[in-house]
């Protein structure tokens, strides 16, 4: 059975996610919107990672339920970030930069998106009620995340290549 | 005589459920004058607030000298303290006469030939240079019909920007957004006769008593009648409608969700609900009660900071009770998870089967009088007549409409929200702002940056207004316009009553109707069609009407029924009918609605094929949505949340109000209310100079304490640095010097309600006490000398 490769796979694509989404949104705080959301769609990613965590240990593997950082070295990471933020909120370059950033963000929660198919299936396969449950109240999340950085992708393109 | 400044909602005509509201004709005349002495009555309503009531400018010697109430399906005669006083402004010697232009850093007087060239030509090198994207525009809820329809057109279809927004988006956009998530398209549900016909008013962030002065004359005249309605207010201030209220629920700001969702759930678990009306005419309803299953009152109580006990006793006036009004204003709007919020209202609503019936009806209540038609004409993020930008049939509709390819009214995503405009402006890509009736220099938040933005170099700024305000500082271009009373049009109030306003006086000066200004610009562009035909095709403001009517026909927004003649014969009407959705058919099938819907939480649109599988037969949707904390929470070195918002004697950024002598004596200047609790902890009294310090800025002003909850510090919005002697070097008076750039991911609203501040003691009272009013939710613990308007706030009320 290997049911804790698919959790390892979901678990290590949720913590990047959540990353990823931190790191943007501290990279882009001029972008208001991009700030907040992203913070609040990171702490969806934590309960994810913390759910992961749980079902691991009954397939004896172990997975960090607190692989995230923690508020305060968001606090300290942020602070860095968004002095540069700041610094370059004038500057049209930025937009650029944006797409690249919700490009990668994209990537990152299709690839979480998919290791919550398969572990899934997997979960339907071994009869795993309790797993099915928290990826049917987990992985949806991860959609919305998804079509989130899409949007934002079709939203912000036209003025940043036409502007 | 009354003394409106004194009570501003005037002499009661108690009235019982079902009963006509008693007429009262309220009015008031320039000193010495009598209705003997007046040349001429010319009918219009209330320009300075949303509520649209119905009345008659007097006109003498080719000057406004007073009004007078109209009896009408509003306000029955009715004036709030705003409109009886406010036309004064009309008159003020400080008008803007003569366009100015920006001549090495100054502006300077000069004539329309030049201000427009000026325009012009440097509209056409941006177009030439970089295109549509160069454009913004940035509007108001202040104009008319026929000036937002041809400002969208000119936008849309003549400069094919997707950069049109008003600041509609700080008043009224989640009102809309929340009609859109539910029901699918824009479009006021209730009316104001639902007053008249209700058992219970459920007004949550909505403090009625000082936004719409004769709504709440109304709801109070119900209270004060038989068959009293039970109320129920939600609201952090100790509002007047608060001191009526059967229970007054006073969350911590920015967790408005939790306890809706903590009444719904109470609904649920009491089996309180309407499951007939839910299967038949609703979707979505089994997601709600999974989503509010763990919202128990305790859960939201320790959230909120309202007892449990008290979130039950509204959820069963609400669950034993079929007339139920419900209500919304800027508490939820401009507040954290504002679009999410306004739709649990919507949902207390559907779970009751209390829609489209007398006395059973939602208001989600505008701010500002013409917000309305800035929706409905496409001024705003939306495309004309509730049009669905994302439906290529609706967009094909404008298209052949205005004689232009579908392919030049830009659709290829949601047009751009006012917020994101300034950060365009910010980042240099768009570079020609058109600020039309607004004074974002004020009324945005962090204005510190706003202003900034404007100042850049590289941005032309054209400014048209009244008066040189705060933002017509920065400008390139200020162009003067004609205001209500010097013009022509229609407007629309927030229960969907269309009145005609008529032109009473001249302009002063030089100065232009707004509606003017824009056929003069897109004559000077040289908008065409594609037959080489001018784009637009109507030269005053009944062709604009007319062509206003085309528009609209067929949409939920349907004016084709109306004109000129009709509304200045037969006096105002409602589209839509008296209330929308009786027949419980909404507009919300795939084909016809005006938007998809978006996730509440990111903002999202909803796909077009996503949302004809969900919702092919066009049933209102119910839609749940999780609490989640505000974005800036109180911290050791921010402890206090920032609320900020109105006061009854003003409106906006007091460009007219401030100008009228009764209303600027009643609150002359910006305060800064405490509760008891927080003033003593910080050894603060009534009237000491205090700081409001956020992340952002700061702002002084004295100390009021109030009943307000603790952990919450109101300032209101209207005061910025126009009338200041010492403008060039104060930055502390605006309430938005210390607000948060935030907005709701659905509705794009700017948030108002939640930014994280600390609250310092600078100077003792020194025997003054704060400039706020002792009428309204400012009302003072301490014993302070009342507000009064004295004989010159002397108001005629004549029962009839």
């Amino acid at each position: 059975m290997k049911i804790a490769l698919a959790l390892r796979e979901a678990h290590d694509a949720e913590v990047e996610l959540g990353r990823e989404l931190l790191r943007v949104g501290e990279r882009h705080k001029t972008e208001q919107d991009v700030f907040h959301l992203t913070r609040t769609l990171s702490r969806w990613c934590d309960e994810h990672v913390r759910r992961l965590a749980e079902h691991a240990t009954r397939y004896d593997a172990k997975l960090d339920a607190d692989a995230a950082p923690e508020e305060d070295e968001r606090g300290a990471l942020a602070r860095a970030r968004e002095k540069s933020a700041e610094l370059v909120g004038r500057r049209p370059e930025p937009g650029v930069l944006l797409l690249g950033d919700l490009r990668e963000l994209y990537l990152a929660a299709a690839r979480a998106s998919l290791a919550w198919t398969v572990l899934g299936q997997g979960a339907q396969a071994v009869s795993d009620t309790r797993l099915l449950e928290s990826v049917s109240a987990s992985h949806p999340e991860t959609i919305r995340t998804m079509k989130w950085a899409l949007h934002k992708i079709k939203e912000a393109s036209p003025q940043v290549l036409a502007g | 005589m009354s003394d409106r400044i004194a009570d501003p909602w005037g002499t009661r005509t108690p009235y019982g459920r079902g009963d006509r509201w008693p007429v009262r004709v309220d009015s008031f005349l320039a000193e010495g004058l009598t209705a003997g002495d007046v040349d001429a009555w010319v009918p219009t309503a209330s320009i300075l607030h949303s509520n649209g009531d119905a009345m008659d400018v007097a006109v003498k010697d080719g000057r406004i000298v007073g009004v007078r109430g109209r009896d009408s399906r509003v306000n029955r005669g009715r004036l709030g303290p705003k409109d009886l006083f406010g036309w004064q402004a009309n008159n003020s010697p400080d008008r803007l006469t003569r366009p100015l232009v920006r001549r090495d850093g100054e502006l300077v007087e000069t004539d329309w030939e030049t201000a427009m060239g000026a325009m012009v030509a440097r509209s056409r090198e941006l177009l030439d240079e970089q295109g549509p994207s160069a454009f913004g525009i940035y509007t108001t809820g202040q104009l008319f019909l026929e000036e937002y329809y041809t400002l969208a057109v000119i936008g849309r279809a003549g400069l094919r920007t997707n950069h049109i927004d008003g600041n509609t988006r700080l008043c009224t956009s989640t009102a809309a957004e929340a009609l859109k998530e539910t029901f699918a398209c824009d479009g006021q549900p209730g009316s104001y006769a639902d007053v008249d016909h209700c058992d219970v008013l459920f007004l949550v962030g909505h403090n009625v008593a000082e936004t719409q002065v004769v709504l709440w004359a109304r709801m109070l005249d119900r209270l004060e009648g038989p068959d009293r309605p039970k109320l129920i207010v939600v609201d952090p201030r100790p509002t007047v409608p608060a001191r009526y209220a059967d229970v007054h629920l006073a969350p911590r700001n920015g967790t408005n969700l939790a306890l809706l969702n903590a009444i719904l759930h109470v609904l649920i678990a009491d089996g309180h609900i309407d499951r007939r009306f839910v299967d038949a005419h609703t979707l979505g309803y089994e997601e709600l009660e999974k989503q509010v299953e763990p919202c128990t009152p305790e859960w939201a109580a320790s959230i909120c900071d309202v007892p449990a006990e008290r979130i039950r006793q509204a959820a069963r006036i609400l669950g034993t009770h079929d007339r139920i009004l419900s209500t919304c204003l800027q508490g939820v709007y401009q507040s954290h998870q504002a679009t999410a919020s306004a739709v649990q209202v919507n949902n207390v609503n559907l779970l009751r089967g209390a829609l489209g019936r007398p006395g059973a009806g939602i208001l989600q209540m505008n701010g500002q009088p013409t917000a309305q038609n800035t929706r409905e004409c496409g001024a705003n993020g939306d495309l004309p007549a509730f049009r669905n930008w994302a439906n290529d049939a609706h967009v094909a509709e404008l298209a052949e409409l205005w004689n232009v390819d579908a392919s030049s009214i830009p659709h290829y995503g949601p047009p751009t929200h006012a917020m994101q405009i300034f950060r365009y402006v910010e980042q240099g890509s768009i570079r020609f702002l058109w600020i039309s009736a607004t004074n974002p220099a004020v009324s945005l938040p962090e204005i510190d940056r706003i202003r900034s933005i404007l100042s850049q170099e590289r941005v032309f700024v054209v400014v048209q207004d009244l008066f040189l305000t705060e933002t017509a500082e920065l400008a390139d271009v200020v162009l003067p316009a004609a205001t209500w009373g010097e013009k022509e049009g229609t407007f629309t109030n927030a229960d969907r009553t269309v009145h005609h306003s008529d032109k009473a006086v001249d302009p002063p000066g030089e100065a232009r109707p707004d509606l003017d200004i824009f056929l003069d610009y897109a004559r000077r562009m040289d908008f065409r069609d594609k037959d080489g035909e001018p784009l637009i095709k109507w030269h005053d403001a009944e062709s604009a009407f007319r062509a206003w009517q085309a528009c609209s026909a067929g949409r939920p927004c349907d004016y084709t029924g109306l004109s000129y003649e009709k509304l200045r014969e037969g006096g105002e009407r409602q589209w839509g009918g008296e209330r929308l959705y009786t027949d419980l058919r909404f507009w919300a099938k795939p084909d016809e609605c005006e938007s998809y819907g978006k996730d509440l939480v990111t903002g999202t649109p909803v796909e077009p094929d996503e949302y004809r599988a969900l919702n092919p037969d066009g049933k209102a949707m119910i839609k749940a949505a999780g609490y989640v904390p505000p974005a800036e929470p109180p911290s050791e070195e921010y402890p206090l949340l920032l609320n900020t918002g109105r006061t009854l004697y003003h409106f906006h950024t007091r460009t007219k109000t401030g100008r009228a002598p009764q209303l600027l004596a009643a609150a002359p200047d910006v305060w800064a209310e405490l509760s008891a609790d927080d003033a003593r902890d910080l050894g603060i009294g009534e009237g000491d100079v205090v700081d409001v310090i956020s992340a952002r800025g700061r702002v002084r002003s004295r100390a009021r304490l109030t009943a307000i909850r603790p952990g919450v510090v109101f300032v209101p919005f209207h005061y910025g640095y126009w009338d200041l002697d010492d403008t060039r070097d104060r930055r502390d008076r605006a309430a938005n010097e210390a607000t948060i750039t935030e907005w709701d991911p659905a509705s794009k609203q700017p948030i108002y309600k939640t930014a994280a501040c600390r609250v310092e003691r600078v100077g003792a009272a020194d025997g003054h006490v704060a400039p706020a009013p002792t009428t309204t939710a400012s009302r003072p613990l301490a014993d302070v000398p009342p507000t009064v308007g004295g004989t010159a706030a002397d108001v005629v009320e004549e029962r009839r």
